[in-house]
């Protein structure tokens, strides 16, 4: 146990959410009469365990919405676990954002007295630190005049100056790169490599994978409330990558159903697209099927798809006219297949096909159905490139 | 609950009381001035109704500083516990980011109030030497009958700010609750002006009416009635004490079975 800073044994953590706005005692009588539960149970975390040592630098990945502050919330001792236990050794920070309790009506002197009240100071220790935290703060002119009147990044920077003087053992860092300029940034990446080179655990909840990967000693990932990966950051990032991206597919498909546009006179009309599988892994082939009706005959009809990053941009377009394929007479009532088979150079994200049919000379269009389906692209190593083309890189010496 | 006072909380309750202050006459001209000036005002206002148009309580010597004692200790009763209600909910901001004892927020309000109590002390005792009260002996009392006071208003006020917290009807609840013991509690009129000895003692049942007749007697006139005498002195002149002991002991209990949910409840 020497070894171990904070120790999380099977902890799951319940919140009632009320069915309608409850907090009267009308409603709460009634419900009581008609003995019903005016909310129901929503688990934020479930059985989660996972220890921390001693001068780790630990980082919680997860969306927005897993867990992790709720995670962080119950390190901090602000809730309790509904069931497990977390045992704490060592002298943790109580807080977890910066800037917590500051009054916008105080003056800057005022509010770096009751903040660090907050943080455990008696009044003679802060009077001992005040000077070093406005240098620091860089706000010495500013200091008498009320909070109101800071611009936001004046804040940070103050109540960061303030929350750094904390002694503890272990802290706790909810999303303090969030906010403030690239100077800032600059301070805080100053302070978390000084906070690496001491003996302080550190346990930090941030978006921003370059923290992660540079700060970082092991990482969970959080999702629903559970852990699904621990391990080093590297590779923790890669399968959060992957987590959203499903995610994000879930929640833009119906939106995405709606946002279709379609246009064409419908002489061929195109019925359906589907993909083979939702998601491609590197070097699976891209296989697509587009489905017909004729409505009117046509002569040597021209088939195409559009594919599209998430931005909307065309990565890549095809057709039959430009790859010669003969498409033939096509007679009413008959139905049509195509088949793409395409080699996946994709890099990782989201894509959208947009299947078309037109006539000969591609001036009219039949039917035109944009951002029709979706498919995706995860488990490249590499994931700062747009493409992943075959390619060798060879080296010569002497 | 053995670090109740340590170093880290005394700087913290300071802290949270000075701010309090700071905040409480922020933008006013006269700024603590009215501390002094809402009570006396207040004063003023009864004095003029309750003395001068109505001739209430011309029986009793000194009836003005009587009157006055009586408002300034309800007053305090009403402001603590009102303000306190809604301190837990006020500081949903600190509760839900930050661990410190829940119940030092709502003792910083409570010495807030407490502060005001004894500026308003202070008119109490220049109308005491301008109206030529002679200093009674007993009037060494009036800090333990304070107390009683302090020690009731603070159970509930322990038990109303948890109890905001999950319903908010409580405030309007006890407003009105304030304002009918207001008229029940013996503050505007003497209790003598009751002729049926039931309803006195039912109403000197009620601490604040047995604390407020105790303080009138120690530090006014010995003319004032207190629950001793109202009940002859039997055993039931026990019960205020009694009710302020378990309003004091299921405030605190409530308030401690309920303070780790405040920060998902608020």
């Amino acid at each position: 146990m020497d070894d171990i800073a904070i120790k999380v044994e099977a902890v799951s953590k319940l919140f009632k959410l009320p069915h309608e706005k409850q907090s009267s005692l009308k409603s709460a009588f009634v419900n009581i009469l008609r003995s019903k539960k005016g909310y129901e149970m929503q688990a934020a975390l479930k059985d989660v365990s996972f220890e921390v040592k001693k001068g780790e630098f630990f980082g919680i990945v997860g969306k927005n919405g897993s867990g992790k502050s709720t995670l962080l919330k119950l390190l901090a001792g602000i809730y309790v676990p509904t069931s497990g236990s977390i045992a704490i050794n060592g002298k943790l920070t109580p807080f977890i954002e910066l800037g917590v309790g500051f009054n916008p009506e105080l003056t800057g002197r005022e509010n770096v007295y009751l903040n660090g009240a907050l943080l455990g100071f008696s009044r003679k220790e802060m009077q001992k630190m005040y000077k070093d935290i406005v240098d620091f703060a860089e706000l010495k002119r500013f200091m008498d005049q009320k909070l109101k009147n800071y611009s936001s990044g004046m804040q940070v920077r103050l109540a960061f100056s303030i929350a750094i003087r904390a002694q503890s053992d272990i802290l706790l860092i909810d999303e303090v790169l969030a906010v403030g300029d690239a100077a800032f940034q600059q301070k805080c990446y100053d302070y978390f490599r000084q906070l690496k080179k001491g003996d302080s655990t550190v346990v930090f909840v941030s978006h921003d994978r370059g923290a992660i990967e540079n700060f970082c000693d092991r990482c969970i990932l959080v999702n629903d409330g559970e852990i699904i990966e621990t391990g080093e950051p590297g590779r923790i990032l890669l399968r959060y990558n992957e987590v959203t991206l499903d995610q994000i597919a879930d929640a833009e498909k119906s939106k995405e159903l709606n946002k279709k546009k379609r246009w064409g006179n419908k002489n061929i009309e195109i019925t359906d697209a589907k993909t083979v599988r939702n998601k491609f892994a590197p070097n699976e082939q891209i296989e697509i099927k587009v489905s017909m009706k004729s409505h009117k005959g046509a002569e040597k009809p021209v088939y195409g798809i559009v594919i599209r990053n998430s931005r909307g941009e065309p990565v890549f377009t095809t057709n039959t006219k430009v790859e010669k394929v003969d498409t033939g007479l096509v007679k009413a009532g008959e139905a049509v297949e195509i088949n793409y088979e395409i080699d996946n150079i994709f890099g990782n994200g989201s894509y959208t096909v947009s299947p078309a049919v037109a006539n000969e000379d591609t001036n009219v269009f039949y039917d035109w159905r944009d951002n029709l389906i979706k498919f995706h692209i995860a488990g490249w190593d590499n994931p700062h490139t747009e493409i992943h083309p075959k390619h060798n890189i060879s080296l010569k010496k002497g | 609950m053995r670090h109740i006072f340590s170093k880290k909380n005394r700087a913290l309750l300071a802290e949270l009381v000075r701010t309090d202050f700071k905040l409480r006459y922020q933008g006013s001209v006269l700024g603590y001035a009215w501390s002094l000036l809402r009570p006396l005002l207040l004063f003023l206002i009864l004095y003029a109704v309750f003395v001068r148009m109505l001739k209430i309580g011309s029986s009793l010597p000194h009836f003005p500083v009587y009157l006055l004692l009586g408002i300034v200790i309800w007053n305090f009763f009403n402001e603590m516990t009102a303000q306190s209600l809604g301190s837990i909910v006020g500081r949903g901001d600190l509760i839900r980011k930050i661990r410190i004892p829940r119940w030092i927020i709502v003792l910083s309000s409570s010495i807030s109030a407490l502060i005001n109590l004894f500026l308003n002390l202070l008119v109490v005792v220049v109308f005491l030497v301008a109206n030529h009260v002679d200093l009674l002996r007993t009037t060494l009392w009036l800090p333990i009958i304070l107390l009683e006071v302090y020690i009731l208003a603070l159970g509930l006020s322990l038990f109303l700010s948890a109890a905001f917290v999950k319903f908010r009807d409580i405030n309007y609840i006890w407003e009105v609750i304030l304002q009918a013991g207001f008229y029940l509690t013996p503050i505007l009129y003497p209790i003598t002006l009751i002729h049926n000895l039931t309803f006195q003692k039912i109403i000197m049942l009620n601490p604040m009416s047995q604390a407020i007749q105790d303080a009138r007697y120690s530090a006014v006139t010995h003319q004032s009635r207190t629950v001793y005498q109202v009940f002859n002195g039997g055993i039931y002149a026990l019960i205020p004490f009694a009710i302020v002991i378990t309003v004091f002991i299921v405030g605190v209990t409530y308030f401690r079975s309920q303070s780790k949910y405040f920060a998902e409840e608020i």
